[in-house]
């Protein structure tokens, strides 16, 4: 009888197209983002996450559609992000179903458009992707940096202070991404999770480096994170949402199951 | 044909709600709307909410969503208020200062924490907005719990809560730190604080009640 810890898959989109592919047996369109959602929903997913890293306008136009589309046969929370520089992207992606979206380099170029949309729409439907780099050397006490730019470019901002800022401007969780982890499979930097989660009074999402579920257990009891995210686990089957349910509530966890 | 009014007053996305709905049968016809005419000739209507208190409450009164809203309760019309769409329904809210809301139930609506920390029953600190699947105690049998198992898990996210004067209100409550009402009913009137369009199976269950419901309980 208490919150429970999230599962959230998510889905890169580019052109309204699932980008890095799921390979579940029994899909007939591996690449169809809203096919992907339901299943991942009737799976027990507790949220779907939809990333587009679509460039051209046109495209942007299809993932309007694709998010109305999922929208109306999905019922768990939807956040939409990649894209997201103004008022109107954000009335868009609610109007189209959207319950959050995920704002990311424009929250660094100009940090008052978080102040601005948490006022406009609500905290609840503002997400801020925090994607930050450990920048201390060995023996130093730890010390992360906001990176743009898939992880390319530094900013300078320091991801604590940075973390605490966009919450005072209304952020109403943070996405958060080790770039040094992304992909690797080793797991989530606990450190950094554990000291954003206590840094801040608002849900993190944990996101980065899982690859396999006792990971998703290590980012939740000792990276404090309010919810897990991720991809490649799921989209290739090594492991079902529910599988991953089970293991974390096996370890004491609360998950719906 | 089933005609249900989701009541537009500017305030976030009503897309949700209406497709959950639609999705429920062929012969429900939802109609977005703030007009007075179209809501009160509905068979049912749904009262939403979603953002700062303050802004809807405006939004309500220079609508006059207010007079609706008590028109229908007053006619025995089935209305399902979600999210902030109950906490207006509630005295004043604590949210933005102090804030009248429409006193069609008794009592307040308060923060999480107060102006300090959440803390669960072990000394941890909770996160504010409570975000996410949690359980709902039914404390009452209603037509609108039919066919949902007892405890079984809604999505919530919110920083307020209400705060009911009058316990015999009460439909079903949940834990955060401390116990909150979840959801409240008076008449044809059933008020949930989460997300039954966000909350799968069991949400499109009581979305699925409400669409069913004569307004007796």
């Amino acid at each position: 009888m208490a919150l429970a810890k999230r599962i959230i898959p998510c889905l890169d989109c580019d052109k309204g197209r699932v980008v890095k592919g799921v390979k579940f047996l029994d899909i007939r369109d591996a690449g169809d983002p809203v096919e992907i959602a339901r299943r991942y929903s009737e799976a027990g997913a507790d949220e779907i996450t939809f990333l587009d890293i679509t460039a051209s306008h046109e495209g942007r136009e299809t993932t309007v559609k694709t998010v109305e589309a999922i929208a109306s046969q999905v019922f768990i929370p939807l956040t939409v992000g990649g894209g997201i520089r103004t008022l109107e992207d954000i009335r868009t992606m609610l109007n189209a179903g959207a319950d959050k979206v995920s704002i990311n380099t424009a929250a660094v170029t100009n940090p008052e458009f978080v102040r601005q949309a948490a006022e406009k729409f609500g905290s609840q439907c503002i997400v801020v992707a925090v994607d930050a780099k450990k920048v201390s050397a060995e023996g130093e006490p730890d010390r992360w940096e906001i990176f743009t730019h898939g992880g390319r470019k530094p900013t300078g901002l320091d991801a604590i202070e940075w973390a605490r800022r966009m919450v005072s401007y209304g952020a109403g969780e943070i996405l958060l991404t080790s770039m040094d982890r992304d992909g690797t499979k080793i797991g989530f930097d606990l450190a950094l999770n554990r000291a954003i989660s206590d840094a801040v009074d608002v849900p993190v999402i944990a996101s980065g480096g899982v690859g396999n579920l006792q990971h998703l257990v290590d980012g939740v009891v000792q990276g404090g994170a309010d919810a897990v995210l991720a991809a490649s686990i799921f989209h290739f089957g090594e492991y079902s949402i529910p599988e991953a349910k089970q293991f974390m509530a096996d370890r004491g966890i609360t998950m719906r199951l | 044909m089933n005609r249900v009014a989701v009541i537009d007053y500017g305030m976030g996305n009503l897309h949700s709600v209406s497709k959950a709905l639609e999705s429920l049968g062929s012969d429900v016809q939802v109609e977005i709307t703030s007009d007075a005419s179209r809501i009160l000739s509905a068979d049912r209507i749904v009262f939403p909410g979603v953002g700062a208190i303050r802004d809807c409450m405006a939004e309500i009164l220079r609508l006059g969503i207010d007079v609706i809203v008590r028109d229908a309760v007053d006619a025995r019309k089935p209305v399902l208020a979600i999210c902030v769409g109950m906490q207006a329904l509630m005295q004043s809210s604590d949210e933005n200062g102090y804030v009248p809301c429409l006193g069609l139930l008794p009592g307040s609506v308060q923060r999480f924490g107060g102006s300090g920390t959440l803390l669960d029953g072990q000394g941890n600190r909770l996160k504010v907005p409570h975000m996410g699947w949690n359980n709902v105690h039914q404390t009452r049998t209603h037509p609108l719990w039919q066919g949902i198992e007892d405890n079984s898990r809604f999505y919530f996210v919110h920083s307020y809560f209400v705060n009911p004067a009058d316990q015999s209100q009460l439909a079903g409550e949940t834990d955060y730190g401390h116990r909150f009402a979840a959801a409240l009913s008076r008449d044809s009137l059933f008020a949930v604080q989460f997300h039954p369009e966000k909350s799968q199976h069991c949400g499109l269950q009581l979305l699925r009640n409400f669409l069913a419901w004569n307004g007796q309980c």
